[in-house]
């Protein structure tokens, strides 16, 4: 029975979007920034294997190259990001999300 | 068969992690649920053969990434586990579901819409190698071929933000010599909004029914002592 079963592309994508949707509830939901950070980078691994399958669809590398570009962004912005958190969070280690509206000048 | 069973140990390997990035209470919890989740897709990948794309995921991101979120944790000694029952935001929850949902149902009807083929062209970076050949020397060409001016400026990108994280995580001496001018009046500012606003608290306190008696009055604004630390940290 299971033989029948045939892993389409279908299925990789929609395991994408499935991904992206948790990632996005998570970044909705939670309160401390450094969850929040981490749900982006689900979103963007969920993206990441969207370009592997389509890029096996339409035979292609042009979407394996296009996902290299998305690591080397997703590693700036975790530099970046994390050295904002830190700054944040050194001086009131209890901050959440909300806190960051004190920034409001 | 082995490729269904790949597709479905992998997909629930990803799935259940990221589902606990999002419901631990722990940070370190949740960085390790990231790392089954970039291991799952990493096996993705390789079922897909972009074996190359595997491999930088395993070390990019569980070897760098993950382990600069695990550094942060335990530097700022922030693993403590959060309490998530509380939802400051009433309704915040349900309202984040149903958009997530959806986000997920717009998705996957967008694509059911051509029932689940890859529409448009292909573009001219070139084929995927054939059986047996590497993808690494593909890949490779089409970056320093088609790609190269966007690969020099991801360099760029990777200069500026290295420069970025250190003035962000500097520890300035120079920042407390600073005098800001407006700083003691936005201090009594914030000093008087937090007042007013625990006045509030407490009157609730005292009626939580609702403001029918006087307590408005009743509640002094004292202590505001220790505000100034809001404003300047």
């Amino acid at each position: 029975m299971l033989a029948a079963l045939e892993v389409t592309p279908a299925w990789y994508l929609v395991l994408g979007s499935l991904l992206f949707g948790i990632g996005a509830i998570g970044l909705l939901v939670r309160r401390n920034p450094l969850v929040m950070f981490m749900c982006v980078e689900l979103m963007l691994n969920a993206v990441t294997l969207t370009f592997v399958t389509f890029s096996r669809m339409l035979d292609d590398i042009g979407g394996q190259t296009v996902v290299v570009f998305v690591l080397v962004v997703a590693a700036a912005e975790v530099v970046v990001g994390l050295g904002i958190i830190v700054a944040l969070l050194r001086k009131r280690p209890e901050a959440t999300a909300d806190d960051l509206a004190l920034l409001e000048g | 068969m082995v490729e269904l069973f790949v597709f479905a140990v992998a997909g629930l390997v990803c799935l259940s992690g990221a589902i606990g990035v999002i419901a631990s209470r722990n940070p370190v919890h949740a960085a390790l649920s990231l790392v089954a989740t970039l291991f799952g897709i990493a096996v993705l990948f390789v079922a897909q053969e972009a074996h190359f794309l595997a491999a930088v995921q395993v070390i990019v991101y569980a070897g760098a990434i993950v382990v600069l979120f695990l550094f942060v944790i335990m530097f700022l000694g922030v693993d403590r586990a959060e309490d998530l029952r509380v939802e400051p935001l009433g309704g915040q929850r349900i309202a984040a579901g149903v958009l997530g949902i959806g986000v997920v149902a717009l998705v996957v009807a967008a694509l059911a819409s051509t029932s689940f083929e890859a529409t448009g062209i292909s573009g001219d970076v070139g084929p995927l190698p054939e059986e047996g050949a590497y993808d690494i020397s593909l890949l490779s060409e089409a970056l320093f071929t088609k790609y190269v001016f966007a690969f020099e400026l991801t360099s760029v990108l990777l200069v500026i933000a290295v420069v970025g994280a250190v003035v962000l995580a500097r520890r300035s001496r120079r920042a407390e010599e600073i005098v800001d001018p407006g700083q003691e009046e936005r201090a009594e500012q914030v000093a008087e909004r937090i007042a007013r606003a625990e006045a509030r608290a407490r009157v609730y306190e005292r009626n939580p029914r609702g403001g029918e008696a006087g307590g408005a009055a009743a509640a002094p604004a004292d202590e505001p002592a220790e505000e100034p630390e809001e404003v300047t940290a």
